[in-house]
């Protein structure tokens, strides 16, 4: 397309092989709404002569702007959801291939919206190069900002300053050099190797594909040229060979592989290779590679190895050089960016995703929050949506990894919302923290087993949920005497009383309500560890934490009591007075007023208290675990 | 990346097949014969070399192909000895749908899009590995590699999961299905020199011979049976024609051509100035014909 009509056979010989040989550039535009972003690239791709007759055609038909009638609206060849035509917005990621003689290209025009920038991440993470728009008129806002440290903090290194609208502000040079002089200043900190700034005008094609008469104080290339001829950063600096396995492959009873995409370095026939996770050593025996085999492979290929040993290597390892190894660790600080409507909170169980691996994981401190405008480290309790953190995490099980700022593919995770299986968030690894090797667990002589014997009972987490005022309490209080008078050991975990020491700190908005439940939890592990029959008593309103709680303790020590009461007639007893208040608005985050109750799906036991006795619901309790201790029995 | 642009693509399609394999429960190839199908189920293959595939193949046959369409599915399903599931929609074929009768809408959403929602459910699959590209249409430039389908099957624009480094997320709640493309990032361009580059065999149709056609509109039909009504006015004639694209054959325009070999068509593709699409008359229904249809869980 980008050729001359009637190409001579050599020269299409020719240009097969260059389309083959040339470096792609992947690059991304980015910036505020309405700075121009999609007009750029459909004003690029007509005006290389890059778009085809009936798509100009279908642009002709459907895309004349309103005003005189006659001009193209070119943003429509990228925005090609019907919503984004509607609202005149680009709400995703469009990618766009093109060539020239001198170059591939793979463009994703991304959403400038607040809303969206989700979007444009997705689009920087595998981009080489970002072009940042700027409305001449306006200056940088918000959202150059924004995108700009979102492009280094994603790695990109190369910058383009595209200053649009030009021919709004009447071709002015000093209005350019103060956009261009308040960037500079502004990405100091960023870390680009190298910011072009370009004045032009999209709409009208000025300095887009050719040099712009209009603008004769500008000495620079046109954007094209730039594109064609920017160097980038030579792709093979020597690195650790990493090869994280992403399937093991069985076919007959014989063969043993081990199929991955070769992350970083260069992998031989005869190298020494470690597993990362276990430490055990063995050689590459064999590399088959999608035309056979081959002797050495590198990075980017997907390959599969046969080992000189029989290992256990699964999903989610790594083969790596023995000189050179990764980390392997359960505790890292990263950095974080926020997607979901729904914020982090610390203390709260997610899914982390890397390249091959997965895990659960969380949050245990957000050091702070980055304030893109500033670049100022602010606290921050929680992440809402397109914020950015910097978080120490701990994941259920050790992961591997390198930090992102050496390698591109081994430092990266996705966060996954357990619930919606959304992708919530990414991270950029920095680090390992090196508590989680230094703290061992002590093993002791006496051991939860020997400590239920003595006391003839076998431990439990009851674990009551349910609103304000539904009669938790009450049944506890009533179930704890009924065990105590069976001789059973037992301790009673109430909300109130545990806020007034251990979590006096805390308040009850969402984030401290899941420290609140995880600090509860490990207390409850520690007194069922001791043997304890453990009763606690907490509102608990959300799924996660109660899982989260559940999950701590064995199977089947966690019992989950649902006491099932309607908001009214919890609202009628109002022991405490709460409700009184908190519908005269003077509670805030008051759990099934201004703040969500999540009903257990499936608990272990349902108590519906209208119209039943404490007493009564307690010997229903009771009677449970007999038939639990009775099992135990049967089974020993 | 050090190696040539093809063998990055033909990594990075593989990495993403063995993705699903490693990560799905019951995942199944949706083959629709054409040359994109062709070039998948080739890495594919690779993929899993010296191993096979380690799930099915799925045709969603309307019953109105191409003949030869049929027998280089059943010639190539024989010698590479994979498995095969033909799914019809006899519900349709019971009311009689036909492309002529019901025009392009009805019978693609009645055999195309309501077939592979019912052969996903009957089958159970929870991932769809497909062909498509992000360069073929305007929405599917706009899709995500893991493409998350709701229990309907329908596509959520606005729903997309970000999609960041080679990190994907393959995960699926209850009742939702994802729909992968591994060739996102390939141009009708990089197919074909492939297909080239690796010999990879695909249907004749391809390749221009003379043919018996109708001119409707602006559109060239080939007359692939007896079916075909034909107006009072047309007349069936020999050209030298060829398909850019295969789908139904009333719906599939052909294009004037003498590229009879892949040489030949890789310098039309260069020289092209329309589309490859073009002469597919289901995207041209109306605008936003393919958002639309993609929304009702058409592949």
């Amino acid at each position: 397309m980008s050729y001359p009509f009637s190409i001579s056979a050599h020269d299409m010989e020719e240009h097969l092989v260059q389309e083959d040989k040339t470096p792609v550039l992947r690059f991304i535009t980015c910036g505020s709404v309405d700075d121009g972003k999609s007009t750029l690239i459909g004003r690029l791709l007509c005006d290389a002569d890059l778009v085809f007759e009936d798509q100009l055609a279908d642009l002709r038909r459907i895309g004349i702007r309103g005003g005189n009638g006659e001009e193209i609206d070119f943003s429509l060849l990228l925005d090609g959801l019907e919503a984004e035509r509607e609202q005149g917005i680009t709400i995703d990621v469009a990618y766009r291939y093109f060539s020239t003689s001198k170059r591939k290209f793979i463009v994703a025009d991304t959403p400038g919206h607040h809303e969206y920038t989700r979007n444009m991440v997705t689009g920087a993470s595998t981009a080489d190069l970002a072009i940042i728009l700027v409305d001449s008129r306006q200056g940088m806002l918000q959202q150059t900002r924004r995108h700009s440290y979102l492009a280094s903090l994603l790695g990109i290194r190369h910058v383009v300053l595209a200053v649009n609208k030009i021919d709004l502000v009447d071709f002015s040079e000093p209005v350019f050099d103060a956009i261009v002089a308040e960037y500079v200043s502004f990405s100091a900190k960023l870390g680009f190797a190298s910011i072009t700034a370009i004045p032009m005008s999209a709409r009208f094609g000025d300095n887009v594909v050719l040099k712009s008469g209009q603008l004769p104080w500008y000495e620079g290339p046109a954007l094209l040229e730039y594109l064609e001829t920017v160097e980038l950063d030579p792709a093979d600096k020597q690195r650790a060979s990493r090869f994280p396995v992403q399937l093991v492959m069985r076919p007959n009873p014989d063969f043993r592989g081990y199929a991955g995409r070769i992350a970083s370095g260069k992998i031989a026939v005869g190298d020494p290779v470690v597993v990362s996770k276990s430490g055990r050593r063995s050689s590459v025996r064999a590399i088959i590679a999608p035309d056979g085999n081959q002797i050495s492979a590198a990075e980017g290929e997907p390959v599969t190895l046969v080992l000189a040993d029989e290992l256990d290597v699964s999903r989610g390892d790594m083969l790596v050089d023995p000189a050179s190894r990764p980390f392997v660790a359960d505790q890292f600080q990263a950095h974080l960016i926020w997607f979901d409507a729904n914020p982090m909170l610390p203390g709260r169980s997610y899914l982390l995703r890397t390249e091959t691996d997965s895990v659960g994981a969380t949050v245990t401190a957000l050091k702070h929050q980055l304030n893109v405008d500033s670049f100022v480290r602010e606290p921050a309790k929680l992440l809402q949506m397109n914020e950015v953190g910097v978080c120490n995490i701990m994941t259920q099980r050790p992961i591997v990894f390198d930090a992102y700022e050496e390698n591109r593919s081994t430092g990266n995770f996705i966060i996954v919302d357990r619930v919606s299986s959304a992708t919530v968030g990414a991270g950029m690894i920095d680090f390992p923290l090196r508590r989680a090797d230094n703290v061992h667990w002590q093993a002791l002589d006496v051991d939860k087993a020997a400590r239920t014997a003595l006391k003839n009972q076998k431990s439990a987490v009851l674990w009551f949920t349910g609103l304000s005022g539904s009669g938790k309490s009450t049944i506890a209080n009533a179930l704890e005497a009924l065990l105590y008078t069976c001789g059973k050991h037992t301790y009673l975990l109430d909300g109130d009383n545990i806020r007034h020491g251990l979590n006096r700190d805390l308040g009850f908005t969402a984030a401290d309500r899941v420290e609140n439940i995880r600090r509860v939890a490990e207390v409850a592990r520690l007194m069922a560890d001791a043997g304890l029959i453990v009763i606690c008593s907490f509102i608990s309103p959300f799924r996660e934490e109660r899982r989260m709680a559940r999950e701590l303790l064995e199977e089947g020590e966690f019992i989950e009591i649902f006491v099932d009461t309607p908001l009214e007639e919890c609202a009628r007893r109002d022991p405490k007075g709460l409700y009184k208040k908190a519908f005269a608005g003077n509670i805030a985050n008051f759990t099934g007023v201004s703040s969500p109750y999540e009903a257990p799906e499936d608990p272990e036991l349902h108590l519906k208290t209208v119209g039943q006795e404490p007493a009564t619901l307690a010997l229903q309790i009771e009677e449970f675990l007999r038939r639990r201790m009775e099992e135990k029995q049967r089974l020993a | 990346m050090s190696f040539d642009n093809l063998r990055y693509l033909e990594s990075e399609a593989i990495h993403i097949i063995r993705e699903v394999a490693a990560t799905f429960s019951n995942p199944v190839v949706l083959y629709s014969i054409g040359k994109d199908s062709s070039v998948l189920l080739h890495l594919a293959m690779k993929a899993f070399f010296p191993g096979k595939p380690p799930f099915p193949f799925l045709h969603v046959d309307t019953l109105w192909k191409f003949r030869e369409m049929i027998a280089f599915r059943d010639r190539t399903m024989r010698e590479l000895d994979l498995k095969l599931i033909v799914h019809v929609n006899h519900d349709g074929i019971d009311q009689g749908i036909s492309p002529f009768r019901d025009g392009s809408n009805v019978h693609t959403h009645v055999m195309k899009t309501m077939a592979l929602r019912q052969a996903l459910d009957k089958y159970r699959f929870d991932a769809a590995l497909a062909g498509a590209r992000r360069d073929e249409e305007k929405s599917r430039a706009k899709e995500r590699i893991f493409s998350i389908r709701n229990a309907q099957h329908a596509w959520d624009p606005k729903r997309q999961r970000p999609e960041m480094w080679r990190t994907y997320n393959t995960r699926v709640s209850a009742g939702e299905t994802m729909r992968v493309f591994p060739l996102s990032n390939w141009t009708e361009l990089d197919v074909w020199r492939y297909i080239q580059k690796e010999n990879i065999a695909v249907v004749p149709l391809y390749f221009a011979a003379p043919r018996p056609v109708v001119r409707r509109g602006t559109t060239t039909i080939m007359v692939d049976d007896e079916r075909m009504p034909l107006e009072p006015d047309e007349t069936v004639t020999q050209r030298m024609i060829r398909f850019r694209t295969l789908g139904c054959y009333p719906l599939t325009g052909a294009i004037e051509s003498s590229a009879a070999t892949v040489p030949e068509i890789l310098r039309e593709i260069v020289e092209a100035r329309t589309s490859e699409r073009q002469s597919r008359l289901i995207d041209l229904d109306e605008a936003g014909a393919m958002e639309k249809k993609k929304r009702e869980g058409y592949f």
